[in-house]
Protein backbone atom coordinates (compact mmCIF):
# COMPACT_ATOMS: atom_id res chain seq x y z
CA UNK A 1 0.00 0.00 0.00
CA UNK A 2 1.37 3.50 -0.57
CA UNK A 3 0.46 7.56 -1.16
CA UNK A 4 -0.59 8.59 -4.87
CA UNK A 5 1.25 11.32 -3.69
CA UNK A 6 4.80 12.13 -3.79
CA UNK A 7 5.13 15.24 -0.81
CA UNK A 8 2.61 16.18 1.55
CA UNK A 9 1.93 19.78 0.05
CA UNK A 10 -2.00 19.98 1.62
CA UNK A 11 -4.50 18.25 1.41
CA UNK A 12 -6.62 20.18 -1.66
CA UNK A 13 -6.68 17.68 -3.68
CA UNK A 14 -5.95 14.73 -1.52
CA UNK A 15 -8.05 12.09 -2.16
CA UNK A 16 -10.35 9.97 0.45
CA UNK A 17 -8.34 6.84 -0.23
CA UNK A 18 -4.72 8.28 0.51
CA UNK A 19 -6.38 10.16 3.66
CA UNK A 20 -7.56 6.64 5.00
CA UNK A 21 -4.31 5.15 4.51
CA UNK A 22 -2.46 7.68 6.19
CA UNK A 23 -5.29 7.83 9.37
CA UNK A 24 -5.08 4.12 9.26
CA UNK A 25 -1.31 4.04 9.55
CA UNK A 26 -1.41 6.32 11.99
CA UNK A 27 -3.37 4.49 14.29
CA UNK A 28 -0.62 1.83 14.06
CA UNK A 29 2.04 4.01 15.32
CA UNK A 30 -0.26 5.04 18.13
CA UNK A 31 -0.33 1.73 19.45
CA UNK A 32 3.48 2.01 19.09
CA UNK A 33 3.26 4.86 21.51
CA UNK A 34 1.57 3.23 24.04
CA UNK A 35 4.77 0.72 24.45
CA UNK A 36 7.95 0.70 27.02
CA UNK A 37 10.22 1.25 23.14
CA UNK A 38 8.49 3.86 21.25
CA UNK A 39 10.62 3.26 18.50
CA UNK A 40 10.61 0.91 15.55
CA UNK A 41 13.34 0.94 12.37
CA UNK A 42 11.53 1.84 9.78
CA UNK A 43 13.19 4.90 8.85
CA UNK A 44 16.43 4.03 9.78
CA UNK A 45 19.47 5.94 8.29
CA UNK A 46 17.19 8.40 6.55
CA UNK A 47 18.21 11.66 7.63
CA UNK A 48 15.29 14.63 7.87
CA UNK A 49 15.31 18.19 8.46
CA UNK A 50 13.61 20.53 9.89
CA UNK A 51 13.46 23.66 8.42
CA UNK A 52 11.49 26.12 10.35
CA UNK A 53 11.39 29.91 9.38
CA UNK A 54 8.59 30.33 11.93
CA UNK A 55 8.33 29.52 15.65
CA UNK A 56 6.48 26.52 16.74
CA UNK A 57 6.16 24.61 19.50
CA UNK A 58 3.62 21.47 19.19
CA UNK A 59 4.52 21.07 15.44
CA UNK A 60 8.23 21.24 15.77
CA UNK A 61 8.81 19.10 18.69
CA UNK A 62 6.00 16.72 17.32
CA UNK A 63 7.86 16.38 14.03
CA UNK A 64 11.21 15.63 15.65
CA UNK A 65 9.45 13.11 17.80
CA UNK A 66 8.33 11.15 14.85
CA UNK A 67 11.42 11.17 13.22
CA UNK A 68 13.45 10.02 16.22
CA UNK A 69 10.72 7.27 16.45
CA UNK A 70 11.59 6.45 13.46
CA UNK A 71 14.97 5.95 13.91
CA UNK A 72 15.25 8.68 11.52
CA UNK A 73 18.20 11.07 11.80
CA UNK A 74 16.21 14.75 12.51
CA UNK A 75 18.00 17.65 11.85
CA UNK A 76 16.35 21.54 13.41
CA UNK A 77 17.23 24.52 11.37
CA UNK A 78 15.82 27.63 12.93
CA UNK A 79 15.88 30.77 10.74
CA UNK A 80 16.89 33.50 13.32
CA UNK A 81 19.74 31.64 14.63
CA UNK A 82 21.26 31.01 10.47
CA UNK A 83 22.83 32.50 7.54
CA UNK A 84 19.67 33.74 6.52
CA UNK A 85 20.33 36.61 8.85
CA UNK A 86 23.13 37.23 6.55
CA UNK A 87 20.62 38.00 3.54
CA UNK A 88 21.19 33.66 2.28
CA UNK A 89 17.75 33.42 0.39
CA UNK A 90 15.61 30.20 0.65
CA UNK A 91 16.66 28.71 -2.88
CA UNK A 92 20.44 28.66 -1.99
CA UNK A 93 19.76 27.59 1.59
CA UNK A 94 17.93 24.20 0.44
CA UNK A 95 20.39 23.72 -1.94
CA UNK A 96 22.99 23.83 0.53
CA UNK A 97 21.21 21.83 2.87
CA UNK A 98 20.78 19.28 0.06
CA UNK A 99 24.23 18.88 -0.59
CA UNK A 100 24.55 17.54 3.11
CA UNK A 101 22.66 14.40 1.32
CA UNK A 102 19.61 14.65 2.98
CA UNK A 103 16.44 13.04 1.97
CA UNK A 104 13.10 14.91 3.61
CA UNK A 105 12.39 18.37 4.26
CA UNK A 106 9.36 19.28 6.77
CA UNK A 107 9.05 22.86 6.21
CA UNK A 108 7.04 25.69 7.89
CA UNK A 109 7.31 29.51 6.34
CA UNK A 110 5.25 32.25 6.47
CA UNK A 111 4.95 32.42 2.56
CA UNK A 112 2.59 30.35 1.09
CA UNK A 113 3.99 28.02 -1.32
CA UNK A 114 7.11 27.58 -0.48
CA UNK A 115 6.93 23.94 -0.17
CA UNK A 116 5.96 23.77 -3.77
CA UNK A 117 8.64 25.68 -4.37
CA UNK A 118 11.08 23.16 -2.28
CA UNK A 119 9.46 20.52 -4.83
CA UNK A 120 11.11 22.47 -8.31
CA UNK A 121 14.30 22.63 -6.54
CA UNK A 122 15.04 19.70 -4.72
CA UNK A 123 15.23 15.80 -5.08
CA UNK A 124 13.92 15.46 -1.11
CA UNK A 125 10.71 15.04 -0.24
CA UNK A 126 9.07 17.58 1.26
CA UNK A 127 6.33 18.32 4.00
CA UNK A 128 4.45 21.35 4.57
CA UNK A 129 4.11 22.12 8.52
CA UNK A 130 2.34 25.37 7.51
CA UNK A 131 2.62 27.74 5.09
CA UNK A 132 1.30 30.91 5.32
CA UNK A 133 -1.88 31.17 5.73
CA UNK A 134 -2.22 28.41 3.07
CA UNK A 135 -2.25 24.65 4.42
CA UNK A 136 -1.14 23.02 7.23
CA UNK A 137 -2.08 18.90 6.35
CA UNK A 138 -0.67 17.73 9.46
CA UNK A 139 -2.87 19.63 11.61
CA UNK A 140 -5.96 18.54 9.34
CA UNK A 141 -4.85 14.56 9.64
CA UNK A 142 -4.32 14.60 13.32
CA UNK A 143 -7.86 16.49 14.27
CA UNK A 144 -9.75 13.92 11.25
CA UNK A 145 -7.94 11.18 13.55
CA UNK A 146 -8.75 12.17 16.83
CA UNK A 147 -12.28 12.76 15.45
CA UNK A 148 -12.90 9.16 14.42
CA UNK A 149 -10.99 7.93 17.42
CA UNK A 150 -13.45 9.64 19.17
CA UNK A 151 -16.78 9.36 17.41
CA UNK A 152 -16.05 6.22 15.25
CA UNK A 153 -16.39 7.73 11.97
CA UNK A 154 -16.47 10.98 9.87
CA UNK A 155 -18.78 10.64 6.36
CA UNK A 156 -21.72 12.65 7.35
CA UNK A 157 -20.49 14.53 10.72
CA UNK A 158 -20.93 18.24 11.13
CA UNK A 159 -18.41 20.34 12.19
CA UNK A 160 -18.11 24.20 13.01
CA UNK A 161 -14.93 25.97 12.61
CA UNK A 162 -14.69 29.01 14.28
CA UNK A 163 -12.64 31.45 14.67
CA UNK A 164 -10.16 34.08 12.39
CA UNK A 165 -10.59 31.73 8.95
CA UNK A 166 -9.33 34.60 7.17
CA UNK A 167 -6.09 33.64 8.43
CA UNK A 168 -5.82 30.52 8.86
CA UNK A 169 -4.16 27.19 7.53
CA UNK A 170 -5.82 25.18 9.70
CA UNK A 171 -9.49 26.00 8.45
CA UNK A 172 -7.89 25.59 4.96
CA UNK A 173 -6.74 22.06 5.82
CA UNK A 174 -9.64 21.09 7.61
CA UNK A 175 -11.87 22.22 4.54
CA UNK A 176 -9.95 20.44 2.10
CA UNK A 177 -9.55 16.81 4.10
CA UNK A 178 -13.03 17.07 5.63
CA UNK A 179 -14.72 17.79 2.74
CA UNK A 180 -12.72 14.73 0.85
CA UNK A 181 -14.46 12.63 4.11
CA UNK A 182 -17.64 13.18 3.73
CA UNK A 183 -17.91 15.85 6.39
CA UNK A 184 -20.26 18.44 6.45
CA UNK A 185 -18.10 21.55 7.55
CA UNK A 186 -18.95 25.06 8.34
CA UNK A 187 -16.39 28.18 8.52
CA UNK A 188 -17.19 30.37 11.06
CA UNK A 189 -16.12 33.81 12.68
CA UNK A 190 -17.04 37.44 12.61
CA UNK A 191 -17.74 38.83 8.82
CA UNK A 192 -14.03 40.85 8.90
CA UNK A 193 -12.77 37.55 9.24
CA UNK A 194 -14.66 35.45 6.73
CA UNK A 195 -12.91 34.68 3.66
CA UNK A 196 -13.92 37.12 0.63
CA UNK A 197 -14.58 34.36 -1.47
CA UNK A 198 -15.79 31.35 0.04
CA UNK A 199 -16.99 29.51 -2.59
CA UNK A 200 -13.17 28.64 -3.59
CA UNK A 201 -13.76 26.46 -0.79
CA UNK A 202 -16.25 23.26 -0.74
CA UNK A 203 -17.74 24.35 2.41
CA UNK A 204 -20.50 26.71 4.33
CA UNK A 205 -19.39 30.22 5.61
CA UNK A 206 -21.68 31.74 8.08
CA UNK A 207 -20.79 34.40 11.26
CA UNK A 208 -23.58 33.17 12.96
CA UNK A 209 -22.17 31.22 15.65
CA UNK A 210 -25.74 29.75 17.06
CA UNK A 211 -26.53 28.86 13.64
CA UNK A 212 -23.13 26.86 13.19
CA UNK A 213 -22.66 25.15 16.03
CA UNK A 214 -26.18 23.80 16.34
CA UNK A 215 -26.22 20.44 16.43
CA UNK A 216 -22.40 20.28 15.35
CA UNK A 217 -20.79 16.51 16.34
CA UNK A 218 -17.48 18.49 16.39
CA UNK A 219 -17.07 22.44 17.48
CA UNK A 220 -13.33 23.18 16.35
CA UNK A 221 -11.79 27.03 17.77
CA UNK A 222 -9.04 28.86 16.54
CA UNK A 223 -6.57 31.15 18.00
CA UNK A 224 -7.32 34.50 17.96
CA UNK A 225 -4.68 36.85 16.93
CA UNK A 226 -4.17 39.38 19.82
CA UNK A 227 -1.77 41.09 17.29
CA UNK A 228 -4.55 42.01 14.95
CA UNK A 229 -6.47 43.77 17.26
CA UNK A 230 -5.11 47.16 16.08
CA UNK A 231 -6.23 45.93 12.52
CA UNK A 232 -9.62 46.89 13.20
CA UNK A 233 -10.58 43.10 12.68
CA UNK A 234 -12.84 43.03 15.62
CA UNK A 235 -13.89 45.54 18.29
CA UNK A 236 -12.50 44.00 21.56
CA UNK A 237 -11.46 41.33 22.93
CA UNK A 238 -14.13 40.85 25.24
CA UNK A 239 -16.75 41.23 22.16
CA UNK A 240 -15.02 38.65 20.31
CA UNK A 241 -15.29 36.44 23.35
CA UNK A 242 -19.09 36.72 23.90
CA UNK A 243 -20.03 36.34 20.32
CA UNK A 244 -17.86 33.63 19.29
CA UNK A 245 -15.95 32.16 22.41
CA UNK A 246 -16.71 29.13 23.43
CA UNK A 247 -17.88 28.94 26.84
CA UNK A 248 -20.05 26.41 29.32
CA UNK A 249 -23.30 28.40 28.54
CA UNK A 250 -22.72 27.52 24.27
CA UNK A 251 -21.56 24.09 25.33
CA UNK A 252 -25.09 23.52 27.02
CA UNK A 253 -26.53 24.11 24.04
CA UNK A 254 -24.49 21.85 21.81
CA UNK A 255 -24.95 17.44 21.38
CA UNK A 256 -24.27 15.67 24.88
CA UNK A 257 -20.97 13.85 22.87
CA UNK A 258 -19.96 16.85 21.40
CA UNK A 259 -15.69 17.08 20.10
CA UNK A 260 -14.08 19.82 20.97
CA UNK A 261 -11.02 21.20 19.60
CA UNK A 262 -8.44 23.25 19.23
CA UNK A 263 -5.07 23.00 17.38
CA UNK A 264 -3.10 25.25 20.31
CA UNK A 265 -1.72 27.30 21.68
CA UNK A 266 -4.84 28.62 23.32
CA UNK A 267 -6.50 31.96 24.51
CA UNK A 268 -7.97 31.18 27.47
CA UNK A 269 -10.65 32.79 28.32
CA UNK A 270 -10.68 34.21 24.97
CA UNK A 271 -11.81 31.37 22.12
CA UNK A 272 -12.39 29.43 24.79
CA UNK A 273 -13.30 29.25 28.28
CA UNK A 274 -11.05 27.71 30.72
CA UNK A 275 -13.67 25.05 32.30
CA UNK A 276 -14.28 23.76 29.01
CA UNK A 277 -10.25 23.17 27.20
CA UNK A 278 -10.04 21.54 30.24
CA UNK A 279 -13.07 19.59 30.35
CA UNK A 280 -14.88 16.25 29.44
CA UNK A 281 -15.90 17.34 25.80
CA UNK A 282 -12.53 18.62 24.98
CA UNK A 283 -10.03 16.44 23.38
CA UNK A 284 -7.14 19.07 23.18
CA UNK A 285 -4.50 16.87 24.72
CA UNK A 286 -5.69 14.28 22.57
CA UNK A 287 -5.04 16.04 19.45
CA UNK A 288 -1.70 16.36 20.58
CA UNK A 289 -0.59 13.14 21.14
CA UNK A 290 -2.12 11.47 17.67
CA UNK A 291 -0.31 14.80 15.98
CA UNK A 292 3.18 12.54 17.02
CA UNK A 293 1.14 9.21 15.40
CA UNK A 294 0.12 10.95 12.39
CA UNK A 295 3.60 12.98 11.44
CA UNK A 296 4.74 9.37 11.74
CA UNK A 297 2.68 7.96 9.39
CA UNK A 298 2.99 10.71 6.71
CA UNK A 299 6.78 10.70 7.05
CA UNK A 300 6.67 6.51 6.70
CA UNK A 301 4.42 6.18 3.81
CA UNK A 302 6.02 8.88 1.97
CA UNK A 303 9.77 8.43 3.17
CA UNK A 304 10.01 4.84 2.56
CA UNK A 305 11.92 5.36 -1.09
CA UNK A 306 11.36 4.00 -4.11
CA UNK A 307 14.49 1.18 -4.42
CA UNK A 308 12.79 -1.69 -6.00
CA UNK B 1 -1.25 -18.67 -9.86
CA UNK B 2 -2.09 -22.27 -10.19
CA UNK B 3 -2.84 -24.84 -7.21
CA UNK B 4 -0.27 -27.40 -8.01
CA UNK B 5 -0.83 -29.57 -4.45
CA UNK B 6 -2.89 -29.91 -1.14
CA UNK B 7 -0.42 -30.54 1.11
CA UNK B 8 -2.87 -30.52 4.02
CA UNK B 9 -6.77 -30.83 4.30
CA UNK B 10 -8.35 -29.98 6.83
CA UNK B 11 -8.43 -33.01 9.36
CA UNK B 12 -4.64 -32.95 8.65
CA UNK B 13 -4.01 -29.49 9.48
CA UNK B 14 -5.84 -30.11 12.63
CA UNK B 15 -3.98 -33.64 13.67
CA UNK B 16 -0.28 -31.71 13.16
CA UNK B 17 -1.48 -29.02 15.41
CA UNK B 18 -2.27 -31.25 18.27
CA UNK B 19 1.18 -32.97 17.96
CA UNK B 20 3.06 -29.49 17.67
CA UNK B 21 0.53 -28.63 21.03
CA UNK B 22 1.76 -31.79 22.75
CA UNK B 23 5.64 -31.15 21.59
CA UNK B 24 5.04 -27.57 23.00
CA UNK B 25 3.59 -28.96 26.31
CA UNK B 26 6.60 -31.85 26.51
CA UNK B 27 9.25 -28.85 25.86
CA UNK B 28 7.69 -26.19 28.61
CA UNK B 29 7.15 -27.59 31.53
CA UNK B 30 7.00 -24.72 33.25
CA UNK B 31 3.86 -23.90 31.90
CA UNK B 32 2.49 -20.79 33.31
CA UNK B 33 5.25 -19.33 32.02
CA UNK B 34 4.29 -19.32 28.17
CA UNK B 35 2.84 -16.55 26.34
CA UNK B 36 1.55 -17.89 22.57
CA UNK B 37 2.17 -14.48 19.91
CA UNK B 38 0.88 -15.23 16.71
CA UNK B 39 2.12 -13.55 13.35
CA UNK B 40 -0.47 -11.80 11.45
CA UNK B 41 -2.43 -12.80 9.69
CA UNK B 42 -2.66 -16.57 9.73
CA UNK B 43 -0.35 -17.35 11.84
CA UNK B 44 -2.96 -15.43 14.46
CA UNK B 45 -5.54 -18.16 13.51
CA UNK B 46 -3.45 -20.98 14.21
CA UNK B 47 -1.75 -19.58 17.61
CA UNK B 48 -5.39 -19.18 18.39
CA UNK B 49 -5.95 -22.70 17.81
CA UNK B 50 -2.40 -24.06 18.96
CA UNK B 51 -3.47 -21.82 22.55
CA UNK B 52 -6.71 -23.66 22.79
CA UNK B 53 -5.35 -26.98 22.37
CA UNK B 54 -2.59 -26.49 24.67
CA UNK B 55 -5.95 -25.55 27.50
CA UNK B 56 -7.58 -27.70 26.67
CA UNK B 57 -4.84 -30.69 27.28
CA UNK B 58 -3.31 -28.64 30.52
CA UNK B 59 -6.41 -26.83 32.12
CA UNK B 60 -4.79 -23.75 31.24
CA UNK B 61 -6.32 -20.08 30.05
CA UNK B 62 -3.98 -19.22 27.34
CA UNK B 63 -4.71 -16.15 25.19
CA UNK B 64 -2.53 -15.87 21.95
CA UNK B 65 -1.23 -12.49 21.65
CA UNK B 66 -1.39 -10.86 18.47
CA UNK B 67 1.70 -9.40 16.32
CA UNK B 68 1.94 -7.35 13.21
CA UNK B 69 5.71 -6.88 12.06
CA UNK B 70 5.22 -3.97 9.11
CA UNK B 71 7.61 -1.41 10.88
CA UNK B 72 10.09 -4.05 11.47
CA UNK B 73 10.73 -5.25 7.74
CA UNK B 74 14.13 -5.18 5.97
CA UNK B 75 12.34 -4.44 3.09
CA UNK B 76 10.20 -1.23 4.82
CA UNK B 77 12.32 1.15 1.66
CA UNK B 78 10.91 -0.83 -1.16
CA UNK B 79 7.04 1.08 0.13
CA UNK B 80 5.19 -0.33 -2.79
CA UNK B 81 5.74 -3.36 -1.42
CA UNK B 82 3.97 -2.93 2.07
CA UNK B 83 1.40 -4.53 3.40
CA UNK B 84 -1.36 -2.03 5.74
CA UNK B 85 -0.09 -2.22 9.00
CA UNK B 86 -2.82 -4.16 11.27
CA UNK B 87 -3.00 -4.71 15.22
CA UNK B 88 -0.56 -6.15 17.92
CA UNK B 89 -1.93 -6.74 20.40
CA UNK B 90 0.22 -8.83 22.95
CA UNK B 91 -2.53 -8.57 26.40
CA UNK B 92 0.70 -10.31 28.67
CA UNK B 93 4.12 -9.68 30.03
CA UNK B 94 6.98 -10.50 28.00
CA UNK B 95 9.41 -10.22 30.70
CA UNK B 96 10.46 -13.82 31.75
CA UNK B 97 8.09 -15.03 29.67
CA UNK B 98 8.91 -18.40 27.13
CA UNK B 99 7.03 -16.68 24.05
CA UNK B 100 5.98 -19.45 21.67
CA UNK B 101 6.06 -17.75 18.12
CA UNK B 102 3.53 -19.03 15.84
CA UNK B 103 3.30 -18.62 11.75
CA UNK B 104 1.85 -20.81 9.04
CA UNK B 105 4.87 -20.67 6.69
CA UNK B 106 8.34 -20.40 7.87
CA UNK B 107 10.55 -19.45 4.15
CA UNK B 108 13.63 -17.00 3.87
CA UNK B 109 13.13 -16.39 7.82
CA UNK B 110 13.48 -12.48 7.41
CA UNK B 111 9.92 -12.26 8.72
CA UNK B 112 10.74 -14.35 11.65
CA UNK B 113 13.72 -12.21 12.34
CA UNK B 114 11.59 -8.69 12.33
CA UNK B 115 9.47 -10.53 14.49
CA UNK B 116 12.39 -11.33 17.22
CA UNK B 117 13.15 -7.38 17.13
CA UNK B 118 9.38 -6.56 17.58
CA UNK B 119 9.57 -8.79 20.91
CA UNK B 120 12.43 -7.43 22.44
CA UNK B 121 10.96 -4.03 22.22
CA UNK B 122 8.56 -5.50 24.34
CA UNK B 123 10.68 -6.38 26.83
CA UNK B 124 13.34 -9.40 27.88
CA UNK B 125 11.44 -12.33 27.03
CA UNK B 126 13.03 -15.73 28.86
CA UNK B 127 12.71 -17.96 25.67
CA UNK B 128 11.56 -17.06 22.03
CA UNK B 129 10.09 -20.47 20.69
CA UNK B 130 9.19 -20.69 17.39
CA UNK B 131 6.28 -22.94 15.85
CA UNK B 132 5.56 -23.20 12.11
CA UNK B 133 2.82 -25.33 9.98
CA UNK B 134 5.33 -25.41 7.01
CA UNK B 135 8.68 -24.77 6.73
CA UNK B 136 9.36 -24.47 2.82
CA UNK B 137 13.17 -23.78 3.19
CA UNK B 138 15.68 -21.18 1.22
CA UNK B 139 16.43 -19.76 4.56
CA UNK B 140 18.31 -16.56 3.60
CA UNK B 141 19.11 -15.97 7.45
CA UNK B 142 20.21 -17.98 10.35
CA UNK B 143 16.46 -18.60 11.82
CA UNK B 144 15.05 -21.86 12.19
CA UNK B 145 11.90 -23.59 13.87
CA UNK B 146 11.49 -25.56 17.11
CA UNK B 147 8.23 -27.06 16.35
CA UNK B 148 7.84 -27.69 12.40
CA UNK B 149 4.21 -29.56 11.32
CA UNK B 150 5.83 -30.54 8.05
CA UNK B 151 8.92 -29.97 6.34
CA UNK B 152 8.15 -29.42 2.10
CA UNK B 153 10.38 -28.73 -0.88
CA UNK B 154 9.48 -26.07 -2.90
CA UNK B 155 10.98 -24.18 -5.42
CA UNK B 156 11.20 -20.21 -5.54
CA UNK B 157 8.68 -19.61 -8.17
CA UNK B 158 6.27 -21.53 -6.01
CA UNK B 159 3.94 -20.57 -2.99
CA UNK B 160 2.13 -22.20 -0.10
CA UNK B 161 -0.55 -20.78 1.30
CA UNK B 162 -2.62 -21.34 4.07
CA UNK B 163 -6.78 -21.16 4.03
CA UNK B 164 -8.33 -21.10 7.11
CA UNK B 165 -12.01 -21.68 8.04
CA UNK B 166 -12.65 -18.11 10.06
CA UNK B 167 -11.55 -16.04 7.37
CA UNK B 168 -11.24 -18.31 4.05
CA UNK B 169 -14.17 -20.48 4.58
CA UNK B 170 -12.35 -23.78 4.75
CA UNK B 171 -8.80 -25.03 6.04
CA UNK B 172 -6.49 -26.13 3.59
CA UNK B 173 -2.78 -25.59 3.20
CA UNK B 174 -1.81 -25.75 -0.49
CA UNK B 175 1.49 -25.31 -3.24
CA UNK B 176 1.02 -23.00 -5.92
CA UNK B 177 3.03 -22.29 -8.67
CA UNK B 178 3.67 -17.79 -9.31
CA UNK B 179 3.35 -17.27 -12.64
Amino acid sequence: MALSIQHLLGLEGVSKEDIILILDTADGFYSILQRAIKQVPTLRGKTVVNLFYETSTRTRLSFELAEKRLSANPIGFTAQQSSVKKGENLRDTIRNIEAMKIDMVVVRHSSPGVPLFLTQVTDAVIVNAGDGSHEHPTQALLDMMTIRQKLGRLAGLKVAIVGDILHSRVARSNAWGMSAMGMDVTLCGPPTMLPQHPEGLPVKTTDNIDQAIQGADVVMLLRLQLERQGAGLFPSIREYRERYGLDLDKVAKLKPDVVIMHPGPINRGIELASNVADGPRSVILDQVTNGVAVRMAVLYLLGGGVEE
Amino acid sequence: MKKLELLMDAQGIDLTLNRMAHQVLENNRRLDNVGIVGMQTRGVYLARRLAEKINQMAGLHLIAGILDVTFYRDDYRQVFKQPKVQVTDIPFDINGQDVILVDDVLYTGRTVRAALDAIMDFGRPKTIQLAVLIDRGHRELPIRADYVGREVKTAVNQEVDLYVKEKDGEDALWLLQTE
